[in-house]
C-alpha cells in the first residue's frame, strides 16, 4: 500500500474537494429557485405550460446525465452557428458546460419532486386561504411555497445527495474535482486503490453533512408532519 | 342593518341545476340557519356567498356592498370582474369548514395570525393580541398556542378553526356544517363556541344538520330541498308547525 503517495497529493484533493462543493452548491442553488417556479406551473390550467414542462423533465429524467453532458460539451461545437456566436467563450469552457447539464438535470428532477409535495397539500387548505381573501400571490409565499418545500424535504435531500456524487462526471471534460483528482493520480502513480478510497471517503463526509443538514430541516420546518413527539 | 343579501342565487353542474333561485337576507345579530337533507344544495349555496363556487345567476351584497360579477363566457358562470373587491368581501365574510381546513404547516397561533396580518395588514403584535384572545375566547389553553394543527383533536381543530374566523373581525360569518366530521362526543364543545356567538349577536349563516342549534339559537332558518327554499321563517315556527310535507318528512326522520 502507498498512503504516502495520498499524504503527498493531499493538498490536490482538498482542491478537489472545493471545486466538487463548488459545482454542487452552484448547481443546486440555481436549480432551486428555477425549480419553485417550475413546480408552481406543473399544474398550471394552462395546458401547453404544464405539457412544456413535463416533456422538460421526461427529457432531462430519461436520458443519462453524461450523454446530457457530452451533448452540451462535445456535441454543441459541431455546430458552426453556435462557434461563431458571442456565446461560445462560454459554451467553450468545461466548467459553465458543466453546470448547465447538471442545473437542467437536477432542475428536472427537483421539479418533480417540489410539484409531487405540492400534490400532497389538501385541497381544503388552498380553498382556505382563497376564502379568507388572500391574492394569488399571498397564496403562494404564505402556503404553497412552505407546504411544497416542507412535504418535499426528504426527498429533496436524496435529490441533492445525487447531485453532490453526480458532479463526479465534471472529470469526464477535464475538470479537476475529487474524482478527476483521484483519476490522475492512478495515472501518475500506477496505484488505483488508494486514490479512489481517499476520494470515496471525501464524497462520504460531504454526504454526511447534507443528510445532517436535511435532518436539522425536517426537524425544524417539518415536525408537523410528524406524529405528536412526547 | 342588512349585513348580506343574496338574490336569486342559481347555480349548476352542466345541464343538473341544483340552485334553482335561492334568496336570503340577514340582519346584524341575524343566526340564518339552512337546514335539509343531503344533496338540497345547502353547503353549494353557501360556497357560492363567497365564491369558493361560481354561481351563474344572482347578486351578493355585504354590508351594502355589491359583488361587481361578470359572466364567464367560457361556462357561463359569474366570476368578480375585481379580483381585489372579491378578496376584500372574502375577507369580510369568514368561513368555518367541515373539515376545519386549518393551514397545517403553521402553529395554532401563526393560523390564527396569518389572514390578519396578510390579508388585513395588521401588525405581528396586533395580530398577536387579537389572536391570543380569540383562541382564549374559544377555549384553548395557551399551552396548545404552540401547536400544530396535526396535533389536536378534531374539536380543538374546529374550535381552532372558529377563532381563526373572528379574527377577521368579519361582517358576516359562514360556517359550512361545522360539527359533521367530529366525532359526536366533540360536537358539544363546538356547539357550546357557537351558542356563545350567536347569543353576543354575531351575523352567522349556519349549514348544519344540528336541528337542536337551529331550532334554539337561530333567529331565521331555511328549509332547502332540490336546490329551493321550501319553506323558512322563525326556527319555533318552521320546526313545531311544518307546514310543507318535505320539512315534516325530515323532521320526523331526524327528531324522534
Amino acid at each position: 500500500m502507498s498512503w504516502d503517495v495520498i499524504a503527498d497529493n493531499f493538498a490536490r484533493f482538498l482542491d478537489g474537494a472545493q471545486l466538487t462543493l463548488l459545482l454542487t452548491v452552484i448547481a443546486l442553488g440555481i436549480a432551486f429557485t428555477l425549480s419553485i417556479v417550475l413546480a408552481l406551473l406543473r399544474d398550471s390550467p394552462r395546458w401547453w405550460l404544464r405539457h412544456m414542462i413535463g416533456a422538460y423533465t421526461l427529457v432531462f429524467r430519461g436520458t443519462p446525465l453524461l450523454i446530457q453532458l457530452f451533448l452540451i460539451y462535445y456535441g454543441l461545437a459541431q455546430f458552426e452557428m453556435l462557434r461563431q456566436s458571442f456565446v461560445w467563450p462560454w459554451l467553450s469552457s468545461p466548467l459553465i458546460c458543466v453546470l448547465i447539464a447538471f442545473v437542467l438535470n437536477t432542475t428536472a428532477y427537483t421539479t418533480e419532486i417540489f410539484a409531487g409535495g405540492l400534490r400532497h397539500l389538501p385541497p381544503g387548505e388552498i380553498e382556505a386561504a382563497r376564502a379568507y381573501g388572500m391574492s394569488p400571490w399571498t397564496q403562494a409565499r404564505r402556503i404553497l411555497l412552505p407546504a411544497m418545500l416542507t412535504r418535499s424535504l426528504s426527498l429533496y435531500g436524496n435529490e441533492t445527495i445525487m447531485m453532490l456524487h453526480a458532479t463526479s462526471l465534471a472529470s469526464t471534460v477535464t475538470l479537476m474535482e475529487i474524482t478527476g483528482v483521484a483519476r490522475n493520480i492512478t495515472l501518475n502513480y500506477y496505484i488505483q486503490f488508494e486514490p479512489y478510497v481517499t476520494a470515496g471517503a471525501l464524497y462520504l463526509l460531504l454526504t454526511f453533512v447534507l443528510v445532517g443538514a436535511f435532518r436539522f430541516a425536517e426537524w425544524r420546518w417539518a415536525a408537523y408532519l410528524q406524529p405528536r413527539r412526547g | 342593518m342588512d349585513k348580506l343579501i343574496v338574490t336569486d342565487l342559481h347555480k349548476r353542474y352542466g345541464a343538473h341545476e341544483v340552485i334553482k333561485g335561492i334568496s336570503l337576507n340577514a340582519k346584524a345579530g341575524d343566526v340564518v340557519s339552512i337546514i335539509g337533507s343531503s344533496g338540497s344544495g345547502k353547503s353549494t349555496f353557501l360556497r357560492c356567498i363567497n365564491l369558493l363556487e361560481r354561481p351563474h345567476k344572482g347578486e351578493i351584497r355585504v354590508g351594502n356592498e355589491l359583488l361587481a360579477t361578470t359572466v364567464d363566457r367560457r361556462t357561463g358562470e359569474l366570476m368578480a370582474s375585481d379580483a381585489r373587491q372579491l378578496q376584500r368581501i372574502r375577507a369580510q365574510l369568514s368561513m368555518v369548514f367541515q373539515n376545519f381546513c386549518l393551514w397545517s404547516h403553521m402553529t395554532v397561533l401563526e393560523n390564527v395570525m396569518e389572514a390578519p396580518m396578510h390579508v388585513r395588514g395588521l401588525t405581528r403584535s396586533e395580530a398577536r393580541e387579537l389572536g391570543e384572545a380569540n383562541l382564549a375566547k374559544v377555549g384553548l389553553l395557551p399551552k396548545s398556542f404552540g401547536q400544530y394543527p396535526a396535533h389536536l383533536s378534531g374539536g380543538q381543530q374546529q374550535r381552532v378553526a372558529i377563532a381563526r374566523a373572528l379574527c377577521m373581525e368579519p361582517e358576516v360569518m359562514l360556517f359550512d356544517e361545522p360539527t359533521s366530521a367530529l366525532d359526536p362526543e366533540l360536537v358539544g364543545e363546538v356547539l357550546k363556541v357557537m351558542q356563545a356567538l350567536a347569543e353576543e349577536g354575531r351575523t352567522m349563516v349556519v349549514v348544519t344538520h344540528e336541528m337542536g342549534f337551529a331550532r334554539n339559537l337561530s333567529t331565521q332558518a331555511l328549509f332547502l330541498h332540490r336546490g329551493l327554499i321550501e319553506e323558512q321563517g322563525h326556527p319555533g315556527e318552521l320546526f313545531d308547525r311544518p307546514q310543507s310535507e318535505r320539512l315534516q318528512q325530515f323532521l320526523s326522520g331526524r327528531l324522534k
